[in-house]
């Protein structure tokens, strides 16, 4: 698919494509199917995003890649060999999994020293990551008294020891500051840019969309999307006008809804009164109120951010995860939350995922044939989520 | 599945990133180094294993003085049985320390990281075991020898022979480190720190105290096999040829059957590690 390993895979110094790659992965504990036939590729040089909501299976996914998990079926290499079967494997892989994953009456050097023993790191090599990741003055102290976004580096710092060329980052910015948060940033793009291979999975969009050059989405542990950054706005995000019509006349704002309704356009209804319509052009939409006698007071093009299609995109998975929730019934009648049928009640609830319709066919929406514009229909039998206790949110 | 753009079109070649260090195979010398690191570096490797010491030399120590303050007749026994009150009891320090040797490592997820350092499983376990039960061995032995001195020198060592003197020191090192290597593997399998010392320390004393209880008639042998094989039966051996029971194993007979016990549970530790998610 991408760079195919070379047929002498096992001839590892040479410049051979050191990439990840899973093929049908799947996981099920007990019941519960966390990973669901995952096939991907992640290449060098860049930073790949692994995105999904809170238990769809990222985790799992990069313990399965490191042989922690064994995969139910399917199997995932780094460079063409399974993880534990990997020559020198700590030289050429490097994880940060949990932030918390120490013994908490350990100093920090000494936690990164014992993992250097392990895989016959000179020792040296600790006090050069405990600077690269600014520890160095707490070097000597118990990780125990870390915050989380010291866990955080004290974790990227493990990561780096050996140098590697592929390094699996589990939700790096958890817990960090600004400044930290930056720095990852940075880190991320600098180690991808050396030509090694970087894959951080993230719950944020916003994140992502600033660090990773490619995407590759999951929700309930199966595939929603998998493509660069710039091609997952392009093919999920929406453009759409915002009208507005003079707010002294309500009469105005109606007429306005049926006559853009009544063209084929989709229109739905901002809290603070303003219009979204999808499906028709901007001239297109002046033509009408002004064919329909309505004066208007804004009509401006949009775009969706990147943070609105994915959440559309990822909607389904989520919806699904919240049928325990009381409000479960509530959620799948209506399309889109608490919306009744737009064009009846002008007034609605902004909500984070608030966005119009895809613009025509979505091959990525969760659930064969399910256009989120509808009601998030009952997902196709799918496997059930991954309610694994995690961290993920611990900000 | 999608067909994601970028794989459309001729590919760039990247530069692959190869490490200025220079890459070595790690191996079992490199784990035994990164596992002393790991157990002189927490806290309760020097709390355990002080209590311990404090036990043996305390106890061993009252238990002289009091048999030299009141002329007690030693019955023929040797002196150095007098070593094993603070023995018994510092044993269970040692199974503590065996099994937060490893379940400390599940409990914070630090497996987790060390097993990615090293997907070797069982390399990891291997040193692990290694380091904890020289480290035990050592501190056991040591403290074991100096008590039967101070003991000696203060009742007297009567017609105790060479043999006595090795089991008492280096049989009764042995004896716990054995026992600690049988908590380090139940603390690999049950992966839950007091989970698994409630395991071992009932293990240790639930057989002598149900014999005990064990009045009726028909019970009598099953209460015999468990005073017999109790690990106090099988430790108290190491000091006299008596033991508690005139049945029961003899000198080094009970480190062979403690060593057969251990040798069954850290093989299991070793499967079980090897094929378990952790």
């Amino acid at each position: 698919m991408v760079i195919a390993p070379g047929p002498d895979a096992n001839d590892l110094s040479m410049g051979l494509e050191r990439m990840i790659e899973a093929v049908g992965l799947t996981k099920r504990y007990g019941a519960k199917t966390a990973v669901y036939n995952l096939s991907f590729q992640v290449r060098p040089g860049t930073v790949t995003g692994f995105l999904g909501p809170n238990g769809s299976g990222k985790s799992t996914t990069m313990r399965m890649i490191l042989g922690l998990d064994r995969p139910t079926s399917g199997h995932v290499t780094i460079g063409g060999h399974p993880f534990r079967r990997l020559p020198n494997a700590p030289r050429q892989v490097g994880a940060l999994l949990d932030a918390k994953a120490v013994h908490g009456g350990r100093s920090a050097r000494n936690h990164l020293l014992s993992l250097a023993q392990l895989a016959g790191i000179p020792a040296r090599r600790v006090d050069e990551v405990l600077g690269v990741v600014g520890l160095q003055d707490v070097a000597r102290k118990r990780s125990s008294g870390f915050s989380l976004g010291m866990g955080q580096r004290l974790g990227i710092a493990a990561a780096l020891l050996g140098d590697p060329q592929v390094l699996l980052f589990d939700e790096p910015v958890n817990g960090l500051d600004p400044e930290g948060i930056l720095w990852v940033r940075n880190l991320m793009k600098a180690l991808a840019a050396e030509g090694r291979t970087v894959f951080v999975s993230s719950h944020l969009m916003s994140e992502m969309a600033l660090t990773a050059e490619h995407l590759i989405v999951i929700g309930r542990g199966q595939l929603l999307a998998d493509m660069s950054v710039k091609d997952f706005i392009s093919a999920n995000s929406a453009d759409f006008a915002r009208v507005r019509a003079p707010q002294t006349e309500p009469q105005q704002r109606e007429k306005l809804m049926v006559a853009l309704a009544e063209a084929g356009g989709q229109v739905m209804s901002e809290p603070d009164g303003a219009l979204r319509v999808t499906g028709l052009p901007l001239p297109r939409i002046s033509d009408l109120a002004h064919d329909a006698g309505v004066r208007l007071w804004e009509l401006s093009p949009h775009q969706a951010s990147l943070e609105e299609a994915y959440m559309r995109l990822t909607q389904g998975a989520v919806d699904y995860r919240s049928t325990d929730d009381q409000r479960a019934g509530l959620m799948q009648q209506p399309p889109m939350g608490y919306a009744p049928p737009p064009v009846v009640i002008p007034e609605v609830p902004q909500q984070g995922w608030y966005a119009p319709p895809p613009p025509g066919h979505n091959p990525y929406a969760a659930g064969p044939g399910t256009q989120p514009a509808g009601p998030p229909a009952a997902p196709a039998p799918a496997p059930a989520p991954a309610d694994l206790s995690k961290s993920e949110d611990a900000r | 599945m999608t067909t994601a753009p970028y794989q459309q079109g001729p590919q760039p070649q990247y530069q692959q990133y190869t490490s200025p260090i220079p890459a070595r195979r790690a191996h079992l010398g490199d784990a035994l180094a990164s596992e002393w690191t790991k157990i002189r570096s927490v806290r309760s490797t020097m709390w355990t294993l002080g209590v311990m010491i404090v036990l043996m030399v305390g106890i061993g120590l009252l238990a002289a003085v009091a048999v030299s303050a009141s002329d007690a007749d030693m019955q023929g026994e040797s002196v150095l049985v007098l070593g094993f009150y603070g023995v018994l009891l510092g044993s269970i320090c040692v199974v503590t320390l065996g099994v937060l040797t490893i379940a400390s490592e599940h409990g914070t997820g630090m497996i987790r990281t060390t097993l990615t350092a090293c997907p070797s499983r069982g390399r990891v376990l291997l040193a692990k075991s290694i380091v904890f039960f020289l480290l035990t061995f050592t501190v056991t032995t040591v403290t074991a020898a100096l008590v039967a001195v101070l003991q000696a020198g203060l009742v007297g060592s009567g017609t105790t022979t060479g043999e006595e003197w090795l089991r008492a020191t280096v049989g009764v090192g042995l004896f716990i480190a054995v026992l600690g290597l049988l908590a380090l593997a139940v603390g690999a399998l049950i992966r839950h720190s007091a989970g698994a010392i409630t395991v071992m320390i009932g293990l240790m004393l639930l057989p002598l105290v149900a014999a005990m209880f064990m009045f009726s008639e028909s019970l009598v042998d099953v209460r015999q096999v468990l005073l017999d094989y109790s690990i106090p039966s099988l430790l108290v051996a190491f000091y006299s040829d008596a033991g508690i029971t005139d049945t029961g194993p003899e000198g080094w007979t009970s480190l062979g059957i403690l060593t057969g016990v251990t040798a069954v549970a850290l093989a299991g530790a070793f499967y079980a590690l090897d094929r378990r998610d952790v």
